[in-house]
């Protein structure tokens, strides 16, 4: 187009035949969410890093972390981003039905992932090491626990677009809804891969 | 901390929590009087508004509106309702200053005195700055790029009744309970449950999580909307500069408006759960809270000139006849301010002890951010250099703005020096600062803004003499208001107080008190000047599109625009765009219309804002049923609105015709 603009002999054309139509900012504005939700992330683990050995005379990571429990939590979270990637190969054959089964499938992995950092929360409260005991514990529970909140908003959008592609079927809006979870889906993967270094492999170091 | 919540002395009730009738002021006379105004007038608009029959076009053409342009107008008549209520504080603390000394106690007891400059700050610069800002960005941004409308309609309806959620809780806190007797930033030890454990600071926070979601998705929308909505041709280096500045202003709110959700979320975690965040025992870190905030509080700054930049910038092209001198210059400084706004937050707290090299850092970092400001001031002027300039009002805010504004620049960098600001810290210099460049910056430009654009959204010229009236009230009055503060904080007076012992300080609070009245007048004039302009509006009438021969594209349509905006985009060639199609004869087409896609009103985003507010203020009375059910309610109605396919239609382009012709009866008229 440019080049019909400049071209000295031609008048130069100052409005669209009506066919322009502007481009779809969904997807970026769902990016653009993500990074205000990793700033958010960014500040918890600041205020770990800045109180993450402030045990206040209490227990202290390296007692209270169980890591193998820790490891096989992080493993259904690591599947969960791979049956997350199968269902958008799916998506992108078209195929509803594989597309619904990986759904389901990441959304377990989803809920087992919960149901483990429930018993572990469950585990060191009743222990005596809940998030008023110290502000280590403070930092741990809230930037853990904000992840956990993130995972089952995930968790109760998966349900809600399984029930629209059930009805609706892989339409465009369908698919574009799709790629946002999956964005954010594996955005929590990455958080929690820094969790896991951060807050659990690091805590037991003495 | 064994027992985390103030335990009042009664149990709390499910559904009340503990909102009871001791929470309405029935002793403060001012406040039941005031209540009894405000019931009183709300009650005469909803008999009116029935009488008038005005309530389905309330719901359907405003209320549930997703166009950009009705959601600007409410976001700028939010934030001058507000700015009532922000300045009656104001009058009240200068009152009260200007008569306590010694014997004299004044009329406001200490613990009112701290509400209200807590409330003063808060809702200026939350519910008064934010929402004239977000109004003009969301009005001006899409015209000027030649959109149809912003990259998320319904998001930015439900942003704008988030906003709205934030300032109904800071209002209703007038009368149930009280507010936050704080400082506008609520500062930790004092902020937490122990020094503060009534609904003040409850209330703080929730007004301003529920207002900052709003904020963040309409920072999301918008930058979003720059970045894919642009015209044909408009590259980058071709965007006019108002939207140069709303981009780095947006990219500003986006990076920063979470670090204040966190860290509010953290203070929340403190009051209501007994975390250890903040408080002085088991390992909390009070000064973590300032930095955090801070982190958040200096980019906001910028969040609120950066636009108003932009405004001077399209008013001095506009009323000197001349192209804006150094467009590049103007975006790079832009640009190299946004980043540098992120490097300067610890000015704010020199005096915490960080050491002589971290303070050295960000003394330097904060002068530096005064030499983009400069290449600005002289752009502005270069461009009035030699230009044929017409001293309509808004280049009177203008150069206004460049003389005040400067002050107001130098006595920062004077603060940004560490010895001196251990000095001036917590004095009346600071605050003489700031209202400096809040007033002399922010405001002035604001208001040049709404002179400048109110042709645009209502089809008539605002009335120049009562323009002028409220101009020359605000410019004198700000000088009689302000300047007293900075002798007084070079004599070592502290901020907030209510109550003085030396007599000899009298004198500058009493000038200080007539500069309020004078400023309390410059408003009067505006709010006559808006009357008078609707009465005299077949006067002022403009049927161009263009009455001030504007240079960029949202001169080229109607005033007001049609729905669409634009019936065919634009295309752009050079900066200026309008300018350059003027110049160049561009005719405006006629016919070959066609349907124009656009997205449907919806009432969605008002309904899960109340719910949102609603819980909001559940859990600042501790009604934990009612919290629950609201924040499932919030839930729910997001994921009914997600089963909502349905969201745009088209207009038909024989109906486009029909407003095009119209408009082309209207031109030939002239």
């Amino acid at each position: 187009m440019s080049s019909a603009i400049l071209s000295p002999d031609q008048p130069p054309q100052f409005y669209d035949s009506g066919d322009h139509h502007p481009k779809q900012g969904t997807l970026l504005g769902f990016w653009l969410y993500l990074m205000s939700d990793c700033l958010i992330f960014a500040v918890l683990f600041a205020v770990y890093a800045v109180l993450g050995r402030s045990y206040a005379a209490g227990p202290s990571g390296a007692d209270l972390f169980d890591l193998p429990l820790v490891a096989v939590n992080t493993a259904f979270l690591l599947f969960s981003s791979i049956t997350y990637g199968f269902a958008m190969i799916a998506m992108q054959h078209q195929r509803k039905s594989q597309v619904l089964t990986w759904l389901a499938i990441t959304g377990l992995f989803g809920a087992a992932f919960l149901g483990l950092e429930l018993y572990e929360f469950h585990h060191l409260i009743h222990e005596g090491a809940g998030p008023q005991r110290s502000a280590f514990l403070s930092s741990f529970f809230t930037l853990v626990g904000t992840h956990g909140l993130h995972v089952t908003f995930g968790i109760i959008w998966l349900v809600t677009l399984m029930v629209q592609v059930g009805k609706l079927g892989l339409t465009t809006e369908n698919k574009r809804r799709l790629m946002c979870l999956s964005m954010f889906w594996h955005f929590l993967d990455v958080v929690w891969i820094g969790v896991f270094t951060f807050v659990y492999l690091m805590g037991v170091l003495p | 901390m064994s027992e985390p919540l103030a335990s009042p002395a009664s149990p709390d009730s499910l559904i009340f929590g503990r909102l009871g009738w001791d929470a309405i002021p029935f002793h403060e006379p001012i406040l039941i009087a005031t209540f009894a105004g405000v019931a009183l007038g709300g009650l005469l608009v909803l008999a009116l508004l029935t009488k008038f029959r005005l309530w389905g076009p309330l719901w359907r053409d405003w209320i549930t509106s997703i166009d950009h342009k009705k959601i600007g107008i409410m976001y700028i008549i939010l934030g001058l309702v507000m700015l009532l209520r922000g300045f009656a504080d104001a009058l009240m603390m200068r009152a009260q200053q200007a008569v306590a000394f010694g014997e004299v106690l004044g009329p406001l007891p200490p613990h009112h005195y701290d509400q209200i400059f807590t409330a003063h700050g808060v809702i200026m610069i939350f519910f008064v700055a934010m929402p004239l800002v977000t109004g003009f960005m969301n009005y001006v941004v899409p015209l000027q790029i030649g959109a149809r409308d912003v990259a998320f309609p319904f998001l930015n309806n439900f942003s704008f009744w988030m906003t709205v959620g934030g300032a109904v809780l800071v209002m209703m806190s007038l009368f149930v309970g009280e507010f936050a007797r704080t400082g506008w930033l609520a500062y930790p030890p004092l902020s937490g449950i122990l020094a503060s454990p009534g609904v003040g600071v409850d209330y703080y926070l929730w007004s301003l999580q529920v207002a900052g979601v709003g904020t963040t998705l309409s920072g999301i929308n918008l930058i979003a909307t720059i970045v894919k909505m642009r015209a044909p041709g408009m590259g980058l280096m071709k965007m006019p500069v108002f939207t140069w500045t709303s981009l780095c202003t947006n990219v500003l709110i986006v990076v920063s408006f979470p670090i204040l959700t966190a860290v509010l979320a953290l203070l929340s975690l403190d009051r209501y759960v007994g975390t250890n965040f903040f408080t002085t025992e088991l390992g909390g870190n009070a000064m973590m809270y300032v930095n955090l905030i801070w982190i958040w509080g200096h980019p906001e700054v910028y969040i609120l000139v950066l636009p108003v930049f932009g405004i001077f910038s399209e008013v001095v092209s506009t009323f000197s006849k001349k192209k804006l001198f150094g467009y590049a210059s103007m975006v790079y400084a832009t640009v190299v301010i946004t980043i540098l706004s992120y490097l300067v937050w610890l000015h704010h707290f020199f005096t915490m002890g960080s050491g002589a090299s971290v303070n050295s850092f960000f003394g330097i970092t904060t002068m530096i951010i005064s030499i983009p400001t400069g290449a600005k001031i002289f752009n502005w002027l270069f461009t009035m250099y030699r230009g044929r300039i017409q001293f309509e009002v808004p280049m009177l805010w203008t150069v206004g703005f460049m003389i005040t504004f400067v002050i107001g620049g130098m006595t920062g960098v004077l603060l940004a020096v560490p010895p001196a600001d251990f000095v001036l810290h917590n004095s009346l210099f600071l605050i003489a600062h700031f209202h400096n460049v809040i007033i002399g910056g922010v405001l002035f430009g604001l208001m040049a803004g709404i002179t400048y654009w109110f042709p645009k959204a209502f089809g008539y010229k605002l009335d120049p003499f009562w323009g002028k009236c409220s101009f020359w009230f605000w410019f004198v009055g700000f000088y009689f208001a302000f300047m007293p503060l900075y002798v007084l904080g070079l004599m070592g007076v502290t901020r907030r107080m209510s109550h003085f012992e030396d007599p000899s300080l009298q004198i500058w609070f009493q000038i200080a008190a007539f500069g309020a009245v004078l400023i309390a007048l410059g408003i009067g004039s505006f709010l006559v000047q808006l009357v008078v302009s609707f009465l005299k509006r077949d006067q002022l009438r403009d049927v161009t599109g263009d009455p001030w021969d504007g240079r960029t594209l949202e001169w080229s349509t109607s005033s007001p625009p049609p729905n669409y905006n634009f019936a065919f985009t634009p295309v752009v060639h050079e900066q200026d765009a309008w300018y350059d199609m003027k110049k160049r004869g561009a005719k405006r087409p006629l016919e070959k219309f066609v349907d124009i896609h656009m997205p449907k009103n919806t009432g969605a985003g008002v309904v899960i804002a109340g719910l949102a507010t609603l819980m909001g203020f559940a859990l600042i009375w501790h009604m934990w049923l009612v919290a629950g059910l609201s924040f499932a309610a919030v839930v729910i109605a997001s994921i009914v609105h997600t089963f909502n396919y349905h969201r745009d239609y088209y207009i038909k382009a024989d109906e486009v015709s029909r407003t095009e012709a119209a408009r082309t009866k209207a031109l030939a008229a002239i």
